[in-house]
């Protein structure tokens, strides 16, 4: 439906073009006076109050066509008393056989006529759905062609509508945030009108069960985030003590010791490492390093799971490394040569410049470098899902079985979303506090290194 | 005296200075080292681990293709012929696959075979059907467990209860390995079949798909966008609050972990809009929302790198500013806005947790053709195949990793092409 209506608003453009195009130039010869702009310019005119009209009805049907129906069935349907219905399944059952009338079969008549109504319903809307795109097209280019005088500056006026264009290109970045922002707020609200906040941020205990049969107690859940907010904490420390010291020495080898020629290969190699998708990194830690872990954890006499913050956090460090050290590389490479030629020029030797100059003057880059990293490392999912289990354990031993923030929002939305239980909604809740982190650290970050640029520019 | 004593400490506490400066050196070659291995470690295992799925193993069958059998005749239709009794074909041929086999072991060779046996005996009937009532040799494809086995995926040393092929059934792939009856081939299936419970017949051509649509919606929605959002900010922005806000917020999305970007995508195009779940159209247009900040990054860089002075000429020459900009910067800067989108776009093509979250975890058996029909992308199959308790996905998880890889480096090499290509130093 949509590709063909597509090429209908494709051809509805094309032909205004032309006919702007033609009309102008009519215009121009019957009044014997030049046009003030060029003849394309109005056809574009027409060509974009032919297109925004047709652009706009695509997108309301697209958005609000299949709800709408939905809602009228359900509506019109014909409840059996007593009988309880979902309604999610029974609208997934209905578009069933709608689609494909081999599922009709040993379906009750209700969802049969359902069914039907359904299909005639999209019947309708398609043609609706057509004919309300070809007349808006038409109107559109009508209106604009009453507007093709010669003496019309249309120019202007393309000029003007392009910066309108842009300007909603550039606020598509705020209404992301404020999509981000409202529907986590919104979501977490309702998740905290079931559970309150201090149990959430300082309970302990994390069960989020909930009971599958109406006035079932004994399995009421308990959503108490502290063991989650733990295991994060505990692979990114694991993460950044592989990441951490790694990706600096490797900046300093690059930036001060290795030669034109090493940097040049040695840069993009890294750069692989940071391009590589983390699902890839994930399966690695899950085939090679946990078992590793876990051969390593019985060989000193710790009993250590299949899983482990250890290997999901040194793997997850692996991912860093190329973060910080092309960051702190940046950060070294803008220390003024002076700096450096005046420590060489009293005596020291490199080792010294570096320790004692280079990085005490290239501390707050490298912190901020480093915020960077943890704010990356917090909001990784892939590894820690496939590497890190999903046992709210409050530990601080790395050999054991934890999960974070981020393994939760996925368990909590794979399978059936509800969006009536705090299960469910428990996602939200846990990204709202992932999004807050990472954004902190992310303003903080950017401050630091933004401060530090500015004193040695 | 005293003098050689000094002298004497000075040398070797410079001695012990320059041997630091050695040792700091040797830390920092060999951290860069340590990345590097890892790196080629990681690659290692996954070419170790996934180079066995691209071959199949299969089997050497007889099958009479009696008429009685089949409830056929050589003059039936085609129609006919797509409804005869193939299952009953492949029952005798099973049950005649090794001379006198009782029931218990029929029961035992059957598991020898894929599930996918019925469809290549059917196929290749469709495919001659002129050997109606004689005996065929065919070779159909073995079951995982034989496959693994074959591979030396699968140990035979554990106790028969962990095993999933048992005693008998060893003795009888040992068999067939020395009557030449099962051989190893390339893997077709992997390229062209889509998810399966089954691991001989799952492929990656769904996913593949499902990412190549889930990519196209990314193109079409991140790139004028993010040329749009880049000009305007670039050129026309007048220099207030509101362009400022404009900048943190962009600097500030491209920082967001992308699981986040999955709940904008769940709670506002699943559940407000309505969109299809589990389709690339919206896997695409949050992977879109997602790169949108580096694109426009790399967008804006390459404008800012069209000199001045091109622009300053056109105005010169009386014309506006948009179409000093349209006509004369925006084409000079293309080369380079097409680099940033295609390294957006393998960004892009590797993010898995947005699509988890919009439902394309769901298991598509089949391969999508269109931007609104349920698929599965790439990545998350990869997951899906890590998660498998079964054998025989975690080779295949490996061999999509390199799919995957593969894809990835041809994207970089033409955003890397591009840019040698069409670059232009002022």
């Amino acid at each position: 439906m949509f590709f063909w209506s597509l090429v209908l608003i494709a051809v509805g453009i094309f032909s205004s073009f032309i006919y702007g195009r033609s009309r102008i130039k009519l215009n121009s010869k019957k009044q014997g006076t030049k046009s003030k702009s060029l003849p394309n310019y109005y056809a574009q005119y027409v060509l974009m109050w032919c297109l925004f009209p047709a652009l706009i009805v695509y997108f309301s049907w697209a958005i609000f066509q299949e709800q709408i129906i939905q809602n009228i069935v359900i509506s019109n349907f014909e409840f059996i008393e007593g009988a309880v219905y979902n309604e999610g399944l029974l609208l997934a059952e209905i578009r069933n056989v709608a689609n494909n009338p081999s599922f009709a079969d040993g379906k009750s008549i209700e969802i049969i006529n359902a069914a039907s109504h359904y299909s005639s319903l999209k019947q309708i809307s398609q043609i609706s759905f057509y004919t309300s795109i070809i007349i808006m097209m038409l109107l559109g280019a009508l209106y604009a062609s009453q507007k093709l005088k010669p003496e019309f500056h249309v120019q202007h006026t393309i000029e003007r509508y392009i910066q309108y264009i842009l300007i909603f290109c550039s606020s598509v970045a705020i209404f992301t945030t404020l999509g981000i922002v409202f529907s986590l707020i919104f979501e977490s609200l309702r998740f905290f009108a079931e559970v309150s906040i201090s149990e959430f941020l300082f309970s302990t205990e994390w069960y989020p069960f909930i009971p599958i049969r109406e006035g079932q107690t004994a399995a009421e859940g308990s959503f108490g985030a502290v063991p989650i907010f733990a295991g994060t904490f505990l692979v990114m420390v694991v993460a950044m003590c592989v990441a951490g010291p790694l990706g600096i020495l490797t900046a300093i080898y690059l930036a001060e010791y290795a030669s034109q020629r090493v940097r040049k290969t040695v840069k993009p190699l890294l750069e692989i490492l940071a391009g590589i998708p983390t699902i890839v990194y994930g399966f690695f830690a899950f085939v090679s390093v946990a078992p590793f872990v876990k051969a390593f954890g019985q060989s000193i006499g710790i009993d250590a799971s299949p899983t482990s913050a250890l290997a999901a956090g040194m793997v997850m460090g692996v991912m860093i490394i190329p973060f910080i050290s092309s960051l702190s590389d940046d950060v070294i490479n803008s220390v003024p040569q002076s700096l450096r030629e005046a420590s060489l020029g009293i005596g020291a030797n490199k080792a010294e410049t570096i320790k004692k100059v280079i990085l005490p003057a290239a501390l707050p880059g490298i912190v901020g470098a480093f915020l960077l990293a943890i704010s990356r490392a917090i909001g990784e999912t892939m590894i820690v899902v496939v590497a890190a289990g999903t046992a709210p354990n409050l530990t601080g031993n790395p050999f054991e079985n934890v999960t974070t923030v981020t393994v939760q929002i996925v368990v909590a939305l794979i399978g059936d979303q509800e969006f009536d239980n705090p299960r469910t909604l428990s996602a939200f809740a846990l990204g709202l506090v992932l999004f807050v982190i990472t954004l902190f650290l992310n303003i903080i970050a950017l401050q630091i290194v933004k401060r530090y640029r500015e004193r040695y520019e | 005296m005293n003098n050689s004593v000094a002298k004497e400490k000075i040398v070797s506490l410079r001695k012990k200075r320059s041997l630091e400066d050695m040792r700091f050196k040797y830390y920092g070659f060999t951290a860069m080292c340590l990345s590097l291995a890892v790196l080629v470690f990681l690659l290692y295992t996954i070419f170790s681990k996934g180079y066995t799925a691209f071959q199949k193993t299969i089997v050497l069958l007889e099958v009479d293709y009696n008429q009685e059998v089949l409830k056929l005749t050589p003059d039936s239709s085609d129609e006919e012929m797509e409804k005869g009794k193939f299952f009953r074909v492949k029952k005798q041929a099973i049950e005649n696959f090794f001379p006198d086999l009782s029931k218990s072991d029929i029961k035992l060779v059957k598991k020898l075979f894929s599930i996918n046996v019925d469809n290549e005996i059917k196929d290749y009937f469709l495919d001659n059907p002129e050997v109606i009532n004689t005996k065929q040799q065919i070779w159909v494809t073995a079951h995982s467990d034989v496959d693994q086995l074959l591979k030396g995926n699968s140990r035979r040393d554990v106790p028969e209860d962990r095993r999933k092929l048992n005693d008998i059934q060893l003795s009888y792939v040992d068999q067939l390995v020395e009557e030449n009856r099962v051989k190893q081939v390339f893997n077709n299936f992997f390229f062209t079949k889509a998810d399966s419970r089954h691991p001989e017949i799952a492929g990656v051509a769904g996913s593949f798909m499902g990412s190549l649509f889930t990519l196209f919606t990314v193109f079409i929605l991140s790139f004028p966008i993010a040329i749009g959002a880049s000009v305007y900010l670039e050129e026309f922005a007048p220099k207030n609050r509101i362009t400022e806000l404009i900048e943190v917020n962009i600097s500030n999305l491209a920082a967001v972990p992308s699981i986040v970007f999955g709940l904008l995508g769940l709670g506002v195009l699943l559940n407000v809009f309505g969109l299809p779940r589990s389709t690339p159209l919206v896997g695409g247009s949050v992977l879109a929302l997602m790169t949108l900040p580096t694109i426009i990054i790399a967008c804006r860089a390459s404008l800012k790198a069209v000199p001045p002075s091109i622009k300053e000429g056109a105005l010169a020459v009386g014309a506006t500013k948009t179409q000093a900009v349209f006509h004369h910067v925006v084409p000079l800067a293309l080369p380079g806005t097409l680099t940033g989108t295609i390294i957006g776009l393998a960004q892009a093509l590797g993010e898995t947790a947005p699509l988890i979250m919009i439902g394309m975890i769901a298991f598509i058996p089949n391969i999508p053709t269109g931007l609104t029909e349920p698929s599965a992308a790439l990545p998350v199959q990869i997951y899906l195949w890590v998660e498998s308790a079964e054998r025989g996905f975690q080779e295949k998880s490996a061999a999509a990793i390199m799919v995957i890889l593969i894809f990835l480096f041809m994207m970089n090499a033409i955003a890397v092409f591009l840019r040698n290509r069409f670059e232009r130093k002022w």
